[in-house]
């Protein structure tokens, strides 16, 4: 099968299908890849996820898979792919077979061989997600494609491979807070009040921004811009109009409410080392 | 392994007696992927609480989790056979894992936990199992409830040494705890958490960083209906009072029945004393004045402290977090008037 080897890679514009990238793949990847072999150039591995009706490729997880590669083939370690998959399958049944992954920028040769065998598995058709963790142009590329085989009567001649789009599922991520996936050492946890601390900070830093834009339209240095006004103007609208009784009323009871509730897990916090202090009391007497 | 990398001077006797000088564990240093991993997991499988083994190394006073993989959900099948199952899944799992070169020393595990109550015995049991083959362990538990307000829930927690002697010998009569002066502060010590991305990953995350001034994390932590949560805290820990008095109430049992136990043993005792004088004034053998046969002089069993050492703790627990949390009211409704006006 020489013509099996052959890419063909026609840039073409982004097809039906929309692939959802959660970050604990792309670490899961990045942290296989350092942990890779020696003198080993890539990894590559398995994603999993689900793919909905409407073409969608959600790429929830995946594993590293062990293998070898020459100059013109390679071998993937089949069993070791199948227990793994048995094993995630366990944990969350859901997930199944959407792909593979590899680090390195663009697709190889041998890509075609593995995407082919991905191919004779679960799914029709497997998505390559690729992640160039060699930061070569100084940023990093990360992408993803399906294929299609060219065939010529009942011999495949190659495969090519479109690039889909691709959208970064970052809520997780940023649930957590880049601050602590971002740097290499973070020595501290934000508890509840550091985080809303920085979390008042940055909107305190918003609102001036949009203050000082207002300020310029209204002083005519910055020409003004419609969309931004309409922006502004249902940003305004949707904040509730409330009369200033009702809100101080509002206001007043929210505080109040909090306040008692404090007062409770005070006392009986207070109530706790009492009992403590009664207790070693007991031993002195 | 650890030992390898020592300098080929030290036999591996001497390594080993050098390992025996435990420093104590300082920092728990977490992967981001294993951050990730975790809550990707319990987040997917609530309201259910599920668990999973951490991977990593111990370096002297720092436990590094570098990896971590789910359990899988225990079914209604039998216990045996669950068993059996989990600990293939695990070796499985393990072996695999080695195989990408993935650190596969057992380092803890992680749970979620729901609103913080995790103080159980079961943890203290599955603590003890785990201790038994791996010196130092950490148990990572996620509230994926409290991470929903915008805080990383994570915390990592094992038991004192101090009571990990006791539980194993059984012992939590109240004298005993006063001897040991072990308070319930004492069962459960929080290790500070660090966390540790790769360069590569640092990168990476950096590239993909949204520009956008606010992110989700921003938006949790600045929704303003704070009442289900302040609700559902209230509840559990009118619960824990509840069991609390249930508690002490089992003690004021005790301590009626003792106190009741010692008046008869007295009123026994000087029956029997009664009835020695007279019989030595009839010249006879005096009978003993102890007797192990009477029922009046079998020890009532002391209830086990335990129970309400946990609930003490979890109550302190729910009063930290409603104190964390209502101060964090506070301060949005604050916000809010500020904005109002």
């Amino acid at each position: 099968m020489a013509g099996g080897n052959t890419v063909l890679h026609l840039p073409s514009g982004p097809t039906g299908l929309v692939g959802k990238l959660h970050p604990t793949v792309l670490f899961n990847i990045c942290d296989s890849y350092i942990r890779r072999n020696d003198q080993q150039e890539r990894v590559i591995g398995t994603l999993l996820g689900s793919v909905s009706a409407d073409g969608t490729v959600d790429i929830r997880n995946s594993y590293a898979v062990p293998h070898n590669e020459s100059s013109d083939q390679v071998a993937v370690d089949i069993d070791y792919h199948r227990t793994m998959f048995d094993l995630h399958q366990r944990v969350s049944p859901k997930e199944v077979i959407i792909g593979w992954y590899s680090t390195g920028a663009g697709v190889s040769g041998s890509d075609a061989l593995i995407q082919e065998f991905y191919g004779r598995g679960e799914v029709t058709n497997p998505v390559h997600l690729t992640v160039d963790t060699s930061f070569a142009d100084e940023r990093t590329s990360i992408k993803a494609y399906v294929s299609t085989n060219l065939t010529l009567g009942d011999r495949q001649l190659a495969a090519q491979f479109h690039e889909i789009q691709l959208d970064l599922r970052m809520i997780e991520a940023e649930r957590i807070g880049f601050d602590v996936l971002k740097k290499t050492m973070v020595d501290k946890l934000p508890n509840d009040l550091e985080g809303l601390e920085g979390t008042i900070e940055r909107l305190h830093i918003m609102i001036e921004t949009v203050f000082r834009y207002v300020d310029d339209v209204v002083e005519g240095r910055v020409a003004p811009d419609n969309t931004i006004g309409r922006y502004l103007a249902d940003t305004m609208a949707a904040v509730p109009r409330v009369a200033p009784d009702a809100f101080d009323k509002l206001f007043n009871d929210g505080v109040q409410d909090v306040l008692l509730v404090l007062y409770l897990a005070n006392l009986t916090r207070t109530q706790l080392t009492l009992a403590e202090k009664l207790n070693t009391a007991a031993q002195i007497v | 392994m650890a030992d390898s990398t020592a300098p080929p001077v030290r036999s591996f006797a001497q390594a080993a007696a050098t390992e025996e000088t435990v420093v104590p564990l300082r920092v728990v240093q977490i992967d981001g992927l294993v951050v990730l991993k975790i809550v990707k997991h319990c987040k997917e499988c609530m309201p259910a609480l599920v668990t999973g083994q951490l991977l990593g190394l111990d370096i002297g006073s720092i436990l590094e989790v570098t990896n971590c993989f789910p359990f899988p959900s225990r079914g209604g099948e039998e216990e045996d056979e669950v068993e059996a199952d989990g600990a293939n899944y695990q070796l499985e799992m393990m072996r695999c894992l080695r195989e990408v070169n993935v650190d596969n020393n057992t380092v803890g595990w992680y749970q979620s936990t729901y609103m913080g109550s995790y103080q159980t015995v079961e943890l203290i049991e599955t603590f003890l199992n785990y201790q038994e083959n791996i010196k130092r362990c950490v148990c990572i538990i996620y509230d994926p409830l409290r991470s929903s307000q915008g805080i990383v829930a994570l915390k990592a927690l094992r038991l004192t040494d101090a009571f990990m002697e006791l539980y194993r010998t059984e012992n939590f009569k109240g004298e005993k705890l006063r001897e040991k002066n072990m308070t319930w502060t004492d069962i459960f010590e929080e290790i500070p958490v660090k966390i540790s991305n790769s360069s590569l990953v640092s990168a990476v995350m950096t590239e993909l960083e949204t520009d956008a001034p606010a992110t989700q994390c921003d938006f949790d932590r600045l929704v303003l209906s704070t009442n289900p949560f302040m609700e559902k805290n209230l509840e559990f820990l009118i619960e824990c009072m509840d069991d609390l008095g249930m508690e002490q109430q089992k003690f004021q049992y005790y301590y009626r029945n003792l106190s009741r136990q010692q008046g008869q043993q007295q009123a026994w005792l000087q029956k029997r004393r009664a009835e020695n004088m007279a019989r030595r004034a009839s010249g006879e053998e005096p009978l003993p004045e102890e007797d192990s046969n009477n029922p009046l002089f079998k020890p009532i069993p002391e209830p086990s402290r335990l129970d309400s050492y946990l609930i003490t703790n979890q109550v302190n627990n729910y009063c930290n977090q409603i104190n964390g949390f209502a101060a964090q009211s506070l301060s949005k409704i604050y916000l809010m008037d500020a904005l109002h006006e």
